[in-house]
């Protein structure tokens, strides 16, 4: 008999070209997904006078530098010059690009899975650490960097070693206003950075299977908050029934045929992990980010650490964090005030995410600025033919198109310098809204209640009596 | 790329847990091409003042000119920018020890033949109060510093890549005929793996 196996260890043999003898593998490359951040790799390519390996499974995604207004005319000659460089790598290569005035224009993470270029059972690369985020769907996704996207760019491979596997099982029920946002903050915060440094991480559990297909994705977005490369669900129901019909998605026999592999790709019961992890879903509350590095988390309900009382090397890093970010150790974290907000990013700007932070804030006016950005334009047409803009709008936010936008500030939507904004993003690390920027991360609904107060907020007492 | 086995040069610490891609080089200096040099932008925020100027406190602005950065633990964490790795190798580093590593930072380190030494608290330690001329040895793997040496870690495939300045896609190519034996299996047992075509 054959050795149980894990779902990584399925996926990886399935496109494993070769070993060689130091244990590196050549992997093959179902999807790879390119954006205007990729300009190095492509240079590198011309630099060699070498020609794609796989065009036709290579996808385009303006993003990073998308403006989220007066796209007809962009001001910045920087961000045109960089839209224009991939338009023109584009063009040489042959790809199909999802560009700034097309109706399924967006962030690439979002794109891929809408578009139905995300399947169960592939391998997915982007020059972008959380390509994890396909790795929802029972996919081998992983960030790479500008010389192995030039590598694959040429190739249609990459070599890797196989990293170890780490599971990371949730059960039980996440109460009202809890969320995966809450399911990752949670374990990075317990696990640390590096909790998953080198391991690749599969969700299991009552509570993964319980999320819907956005909210898995922001669960495995966020597994390289925790050092992991790779984060993985195992494809279900939930899994097939959002993928079905997308535009690049598999039709008619190749349907039934893709339904029958992929019934296979699911952790063998005996299967060993090398690391194996349980939180259970009643106790984790809705989290929030209090320093500079998303593992700085904490329920909102606490009190800021005193950096005297963690152990030495936290410690220091602590006193840090709450210099840079303006904190008192000691004070609640509830009621600090809050300058902004921002919704959106490949991690909390899917339609579930908008239509949680719109529940809180129907019929309630926000005390701060913010910005909304859908993860897509899809998602911003089916949130306007819900209403949802106009709840933000009402609230007094400001409703634009979408991209990476605030996330990263490319774009030029910036947080300014010594300014607190509450964020749906990934990652709180000083200067990635903009220098001197202080950001707390945290659900798309905790953003709504921070918006709502005009302070780190609990969301639970505002979604009393409310429909979710 | 050139391959290298030992360097001699200064070690600078940066003794800062966490020092993640977004402080390594901010995301605005991002688009600039590869040819102007990325050196100016390494820690670029980290090491000046609001108003710009450089900090004088910050041990990377002294007057020495290092080539190998000892730093804290989780270096490189974040984002998979290989532009952070540009910035330590066009500002002259050949190598950064630490007590690990983000794993995307570490494979682009290799890739831009800057080593990423992962060594153990004691060794960071006695590393951090050595003084005298540095000296790395990746056949050996070791580090010298005056009279302190230790062993670092580093995976085998790696070293070999390291000394030799070896290029990926020049590997590659030669296992083109197992690739396309490969893609042709993958095509018949998974043919759903390919995009629908869409209209
Ligand atoms: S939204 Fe942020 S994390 Fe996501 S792809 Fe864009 S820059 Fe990267």
């Amino acid at each position: 008999m054959s050795k149980a196996q894990t779902l990584l260890d399925k996926l990886w043999n399935a496109h494993e070209v070769l070993i060689r003898e130091d244990g590196t593998s050549l992997l093959w490359v179902d999807r790879h997904l390119v954006h205007e951040g990729s300009h190095h790799a492509f240079a590198k390519l011309a630099a060699r006078e070498g020609d794609m390996a796989a065009p036709d499974l290579t996808f385009a995604v303006v993003d990073h530098y998308a403006p989220t207004h007066g796209r007809a005319k962009i001001k910045d000659p920087q961000i045109s010059r960089m839209i224009e460089t991939l338009r023109g790598n584009v063009a040489v290569h042959g790809l199909k690009i999802f560009d700034l005035d097309d109706p399924t224009q967006g962030i690439v993470h979002v794109v891929g899975p809408e578009q139905g270029l995300t399947l169960p059972g592939l391998l997915i690369n982007c020059g972008d650490s959380h390509t994890s985020t396909h790795g929802a769907f029972g996919t081998l996704a992983f960030g790479i960097g500008a010389t192995e996207v030039a590598h694959v760019l040429a190739t249609q491979t990459i070599w890797q070693r196989k990293p170890k596997a780490m599971r990371i099982t949730v059960n039980g029920t996440l109460a009202a206003g809890v969320s995966a946002k809450d399911i990752a903050l949670n374990w990075i915060a317990q696990l640390g950075t590096g909790g998953a440094q080198g391991h690749a991480i599969e969700y299991a559990g009552s509570a993964i299977e319980a999320l819907s297909m956005e909210g898995r994705m922001t669960l495995c977005n966020l597994s390289i908050e925790g050092g992991a490369r790779f984060g993985m669900i195992a494809p279900d129901e939930t899994t097939f029934e959002y993928v079905k019909g997308r535009p690049y998605a598999p039709k008619g026999a190749h349907w039934e045929a893709s339904l029958a592999d992929w019934a296979t790709l699911n952790t063998d019961h005996d299967a060993e992990f090398d690391r194996d992890v349980r939180f259970d879903a009643a106790d984790i509350a809705p989290t929030v980010t209090w320093g500079t590095s998303p593992e700085q988390a904490l329920p909102v309900t606490a009190i800021i650490p005193d950096p005297n009382h963690l152990d030495a090397s936290k410690g220091k890093a602590a006193k840090a964090a709450l210099d840079y970010m303006g904190l008192t150790a000691g004070q609640p974290l509830i009621g600090t005030p809050v300058d902004q907000v921002f919704i959106g990013s490949c991690t909390n700007g899917r339609i579930e995410d908008l239509r949680a932070a719109a529940a809180v804030l129907s019929g309630r006016s926000a005390k701060i600025s913010g910005l909304v950005s859908p993860g897509s334009a899809l998602v911003k047409a089916q949130a306007e033919q819900e209403g949802l803009d106009r709840i933000f709008t009402d609230a007094g936010l400001t409703w634009v198109a979408s991209g990476c936008s605030m996330c990263v500030g490319m774009n030029g939507d910036l947080v300014e310098s010594g300014k607190r904004c509450a964020s749906s993003t990934n990652r709180n690390f000083r200067g990635r809204q903009g220098r001197g920027a202080r950001t707390h991360l945290m659900s798309p609904a905790m953003v709504a209640a921070a918006a709502v107060n005009g302070t780190i907020s609990d969301v639970r007492p505002l979604l009393q009596g409310r429909a979710l | 790329m050139a391959g290298w086995s030992t360097h001699k040069g200064t070690v600078i610490t940066l003794p800062l847990a966490n020092i993640d891609t977004d402080q390594l080089i901010p995301a605005r200096f991002m688009s600039v091409p590869r040819s102007e040099g990325y050196g100016n932008y390494l820690l670029h925020d980290l090491r000046r003042a609001p108003d710009g100027t450089l900090d004088p406190d910050f041990s990377l602005n002294g007057n020495a000119k290092p080539s190998i950065l000892l730093a804290g633990a989780n270096f490189g964490s974040g984002s998979s920018r290989e532009a952070a790795v540009y910035a330590l190798v066009d500002a002259g580093f050949h190598a950064v020890i630490a007590l690990s590593f983000g794993d995307i930072f570490s494979s682009n380190a290799v890739n831009n033949g800057l080593l990423p030494a992962r060594v153990s608290d004691a060794d960071w330690n006695a590393l951090s109060g050595a003084t005298g001329d540095a000296q790395i040895n990746l056949e050996q793997g070791t580090i010298t510093i005056g009279t302190t040496q230790v062993s670092f870690a580093l995976e085998d495939s790696w070293r070999v890549k390291l000394i030799n300045g070896w290029d990926d896609i020049d590997l590659t190519k030669q296992h083109t005929a197992q690739i396309a034996a490969y893609k042709t299996q993958r095509h018949q047992s998974a043919p759903w793996a390919w995009p629908a075509h869409v209209d």
